[in-house]
């Protein structure tokens, strides 16, 4: 099993990392195109509220939000128009594990 | 793609919406029980409700436009819009209430171009409402996969030696592009130069106009 990073580490740019490939219900904030893919940091930007508790009433706990840069190879594979252009997403953090520290199970 | 919507024409030409004639759904009932309670509860009024849609009704893609034109003759304004957004905005004056935005510049060898493939999140203090196709699944599903035939269909055709960069906005963040200023621009003032900054140059589907084309 995989963790997410800790709450309190906060991964710098340039960080490889991966989103987690679950598929939870209800109301979430990554988008499936990119789950189980792999990127790097962009920046980080500031802790949220997260929505996917805010959407339901809950007590939200903030959340490190990142930008996440994938190439479109990455995500298409042999379908991209051009391996190297670029996909930026917002990811929070309970949802991208650090590439280095992930086992390998 | 940019006019995919369906507009339907009376027997005369005229473009019409069709009567909305099915059921009031849950939600809508919902939300005029929270309007009326709030109002019942002198929490709010039906005045300061109208006025608020009147705010948002007013804001146009000229406020960006102005922020892109200063970007382009103020290297030191951009370079503060470039690393937060929101205060640089702010600071010319301009009301960005919650919204934290994320300015993206084009370069001679990089296109940025703006989705939200989850709903139709869109920098509305700076742009106004956004354009019906941007919240359409094709535009949505598409640009992430296809970004180059999207733009294609926009008029847009860049080299292959240019990166294009498509930001998801998934998120809290509000992106818009600060499109490259045209050849032929350099002796353009501010007020000039904003009207060559088209909506569609700040969501990345089109480029700034080109002086008296």
């Amino acid at each position: 099993m995989m963790t997410p990073i800790s709450e309190d580490k906060v991964l710098n740019a340039g960080t490889k990392v991966r989103i987690r490939s679950i598929m939870p219900p209800g109301h979430v904030r990554a988008p499936s195109y990119l789950r189980g893919k792999s990127g790097v940091i962009e920046r980080a930007i500031a802790p949220f509220p997260n929505p996917e508790q805010l959407a339901y009433g809950l007590p939200a706990k903030n959340q490190m939000l990142y930008r996440v840069r994938f190439s479109a190879a990455e995500i298409w594979g042999k379908a991209a128009e051009k391996p190297d252009d670029v996909i930026e997403a917002e990811v929070y953090a309970h949802w991208i594990d650090e590439l280095d520290t992930v086992d390998a199970t | 793609m940019p006019h995919d919507h369906h507009d339907h024409l009376s027997p005369s030409g005229h473009p019409y919406r069709k009567d909305d004639d099915t059921p009031i759904s849950y939600w809508q009932s919902m939300e005029i029980a929270v309007r009326e309670l709030l109002v019942e509860k002198e929490i709010t009024t039906f005045e300061e409700i109208s006025a608020q849609i009147e705010k948002m009704d007013a804001r146009s893609p000229a406020i960006g436009a102005a922020v892109v034109a200063r970007a382009w003759i103020d290297p030191e304004f951009k370079a503060r819009l470039l690393e937060n957004g929101s205060t640089a905005t702010a600071d010319l004056g301009f009301d960005v209430g919650p919204m934290h935005l994320i300015a993206l510049e084009n370069t001679a060898d990089t296109h940025n171009i703006v989705v939200c493939t989850l709903c139709s999140c869109y920098p509305r203090n700076l742009l106004g409402l956004p354009p019906d196709w941007y919240k359409s699944r094709a535009y949505r599903s598409r640009t992430v996969k296809e970004p180059r035939k999207v733009l294609s269909e926009f008029g847009v055709t860049l080299p292959q030696s240019t990166q294009i960069r498509v930001h998801d906005s998934t998120a809290d963040m509000r992106y818009v592009v600060i499109p490259a200023r045209p050849i032929g621009s350099e002796a353009l003032d501010e007020a000039e130069l904003a009207k060559l900054v088209t909506r569609d140059s700040m969501i990345g589907t089109g480029l700034a106009l080109t002086p008296n084309a």
